[in-house]
């Protein structure tokens, strides 16, 4: 049994924290947050000459070739600090995605671009409130152009490049586009979570480019989205420790009837309640992190169960966090809110909850089919 | 990362999984493990024999030091020889207690004589031993335990009661931790025996349980003589030796299968509601996901303990949630089992409850595992506790004297 990261990405991890511990302290995260800026450029270029932004990508395509559990210790650290850097979107969503589906053509095009930080890239599939399921998409891709308008996109005010889901003449596609083209238009729209900035883009007539053969563009996507739910969970893992820190340091200074607060059952018995839920969570992102470092077949189940469980347990932990901090946690100066913003933006990401449960038990239902 | 095992593993798992194949039926079905809940002579010698079986082919006391007369391996022998054992139906607790708990204490705490007398014996299954620890009032509170023992020559006299003791009616020894001094505050005056269980003013009753089984027992104490030569530890050092008892439990405890996920998909697949199968009731299917994250995230924490074993490291923190994450679950899946079922849900005749009523069962024995082993509110506080470093409770029954620390009326 060796169901552990190696000795290598383990010294990554502890790099990792010392880097952001300094580079990516709350003020940072705040300057964007309180700011006009999309993201932070100066984190973001470090993160980028230390081969972050090449994680997950060969070293034939000009990456770092870590694999995806390189990704994945990279990804927990920046979801403790909760880095005000497209990552995500970059890594997650656009390279995975040309990982899994692009042509050798378009992987050179785009990749050594991206492992080198001089792209960022993003994924655009809702457009408004409610599922964008593959039905409901109303951007269109025909005749090599893209048109319509997805609401919101993730670091969609930065992002040169974007991986779109539009319906094409055989289904839904998805179709890499560049944004530098003069019939796209960005406006940033207004989030839960400011420290990451998300738009509205319209597509005019853009050209692009469809990943993978036609038709093929529901698996596409329900593999992306598996791949990015796994590598979230880990943030989101990160981001549920660091809330379970915060909340337990606060618990033993502040004194409350002449004693810490922390010395309550009231105040014990929920922190204990997070650890087991961040520990679940751990332990279902750590099989997950399995499931895609060896494409296994239990891929489907396994980012499911990350995904609900991460979704959980991060929730849990940021609106404990101000609980614990009582009226203190609910003031701008005090750090909780960065968390509780982050934890709720991540679980509607990529999916809901209540959509992944779904997703959870379909797979369940097939795998474990009688006879 | 993957879930291989090592060279040296693989031949142990390979032999244990010989061993089983040659001598036990594979367990059928996906329900309970076979548990010897009623202790009948039949039940009884079949755990002996079984007992004495692993015993000849190096498979109990695996983790023991070899002067106890185990096979010195290490804790990752354990898990992968029970891990095989799970897959087949052999007798299971009867001995856990004595060989997880007691005798590890006796071995730690007793003479080389002692343990050349006790621990070979225990081990090939010819004596079982209970644990006497728990009281009316002495349960989560251990500590706050009553029963007296007074030094009267050589031997110390024994008055008081003991309760939830597993086994005692078929058990030859047992350990037993009493107050030998009750003036001093309520950690400081205990102290700490094995006996004879067939001790002359010893008195077994059993225990009705909310299920109708009954597999506890509470066990009376009249004038028994213990020998001071079966003291463990310094008399007033009970609490210190009663710690390795407790220290053990948590391994012994854990791992306890029941039923999971898949018992549940087969109950909802047959069952049908207003809008078709139970499965695929959408409030139905949101339970499920929730049990299954759970249960596996409490499989993948077990692979990370494994892991740490298998390396020869202390197990993270992670070890400590199972209890908290099952005994609720548990609970909660069967209370949910029975409303798919709708007013059908009461009968627990298993000839008309769907799956010989096992969730019914399920539901009346899961209480237990929210109590016993330490209840979800201890639980938590040793998470928070040793795990989160919050500070212990405040005691006002710290540097008391016992015999001035109150007592409520609730039993």
């Amino acid at each position: 049994m060796n169901f552990d990261f190696s000795d290598d990405l383990k010294l990554l991890k502890d790099e990792a924290r010392k880097f952001l511990d300094d580079k990516s302290s709350p003020e940072v995260v705040r300057r964007v947050l309180e700011g006009p800026d999309g993201y932070d450029k100066a984190l973001w270029n470090e993160m980028a000459a230390m081969g972050w932004t090449g994680a997950s990508i060969p070293e034939e395509l000009g990456g770092a070739g870590m694999g995806a559990l390189g990704l994945c210790v990279l990804a927990e650290e920046i979801g403790r600090s909760l880095a005000p850097v497209p990552f995500a979107s970059t890594m997650y969503f656009a390279a995975e995605a040309l990982m899994a589906g692009g042509s050798d053509a378009q992987k050179k095009a785009w990749l050594p671009k991206i492992a080198k930080g001089e792209f960022i890239g993003t994924f655009a599939l809702a457009e408004g409130p409610g599922k964008a399921t593959p039905k409901r998409v109303r951007t269109t891709f025909r005749n090599g152009v893209l048109n319509g308008e997805k609401l919101p996109v993730p670091d969609g005010t930065a992002a040169n490049l974007a991986v779109v889901v539009a319906q094409t003449d055989r289904g839904i596609g998805l179709v890499l586009a560049d944004l530098s083209h003069a019939g796209v238009k960005r406006e940033h729209v207004e989030t839960l979570d400011e420290s990451r900035k998300q738009a509205r883009l319209t597509f005019a007539n853009v050209p692009g480019e469809l990943l993978g053969a036609a038709g093929d563009g529901e698996r596409l996507l329900a593999l992306i989205e598996q791949r990015a739910a796994i590598l979230m969970a880990f943030e989101q893992v990160g981001g549920a420790q660091r809330c379970l820190e915060m909340a337990r340091d606060y618990a033993l200074e502040r004194y409350a009837f002449g004693r810490p607060i922390g010395s309550f059952q009231a105040i014990k018995h929920k922190l204990a309640d997070v650890y087991v839920a961040t520990e679940l969570a751990r332990s279902n992102a750590y099989y997950g992190a399995w499931a895609l470092s060896k494409n296994a077949p239990q891929l489907a189940l396994a980012a499911a169960t990350a995904r609900v469980s991460a979704n959980e347990a991060f929730w849990l932990a940021a609106k404990e966090n101000i609980q614990v901090h009582g009226g203190m946690g609910f003031t701008w100066a005090f750090d909780c809110h960065l968390y509780y913003r982050r934890a709720k933006v991540l679980a509607v990401a990529n999916g809901s909850t209540r959509l992944w449960k779904e997703r959870l038990v379909s797979e369940l239902e097939s795998a474990n089919a009688p006879g | 990362m993957d879930f291989e095992d090592t060279k040296e593993e693989a031949e142990y798992r390979a032999s244990a999984r010989a061993f089983l194949t040659t001598n036990a039926k594979p367990r059928t079905g996906k329900g309970m493990l076979y548990r010897a809940a009623h202790a009948t002579e039949d039940v009884l010698a079949e755990a002996r024999d079984w007992q004495k079986k692993k015993h000849a082919a190096g498979f109990a006391g695996i983790t023991w030091p070899k002067e106890w007369g185990g096979q010195g391996l290490s804790a990752i022998n354990q898990v992968i020889y029970d891990q095989e054992e799970a897959q087949f139906s052999v007798p299971r607790g009867i001995y856990e207690i004595g060989l997880g708990m007691c005798i590890p204490t006796v071995c730690t705490w007793g003479t080389q004589a002692q343990r050349d007398r006790y621990a070979v014996t225990a081990l090939k299954g010819e004596e079982v031993w209970c644990q006497l620890f728990s009281e009316p009032a002495g349960g989560s509170d251990l500590a706050a335990l009553r029963t007296s023992a007074v030094r009267d020559g050589d031997d110390w006299v024994i008055n008081g009661q003991k309760i939830w003791t597993s086994g005692a009616h078929y058990c030859q020894y047992g350990v037993i931790v009493t107050r030998s001094d009750f003036d001093a505050p309520k950690h400081k005056g205990l102290t700490y025996f094995f006996l004879d269980m067939r001790s002359p003013g010893v008195e077994i009753r059993g225990i009705k349980q909310i299920s109708g089984a009954s597999h506890f027992n509470e066990v009376f104490f009249n004038n028994v003589r213990i020998p001071d030569s079966q003291r463990l530890g310094k008399v007033g050092d009970g609490w210190k030796v009663s710690l390795t008892t407790l220290m053990n439990e948590r391994f012994t405890i854990g791992g306890r299968a029941g039923v999971d996920v898949d018992e549940f998909l087969e109950l909802a697949r047959g069952i049908e509601l207003e809008d078709g199968p139970a499965l695929k009731n959408p409030t139905v299917r949101d339970k499920i996901a929730d049990w299954y994250v759970a249960s596996r995230g409490l499989k993948y924490s077990h692979f990370r303990t494994m892991t740490a074993l298998s390396r020869g490291d202390t197990p993270g923190p992670e070890s400590s949630i199972g209890k908290l994450v099952t005994g609720p679950k548990l609970q909660n899946m069967s209370a949910m089992a029975l409303d798919v079922l709708e007013q059908g849900g009461v009968i627990t005749d298993p000839e008309v409850a769907p799956m010989a009523a096992l969730f019914h069962q399920t539901l009346m024995t899961s209480p237990s595992a929210r109590i016993a082993g330490g209840s979800d509110e201890i639980m938590r506080n040793i998470i928070a506790e040793r795990v989160l470093g919050l500070p212990a409770d405040v005691r006002v029954d710290k540097d008391v004297p016992f015999n001035k620390v109150p007592t409520g009326k609730a039993k």
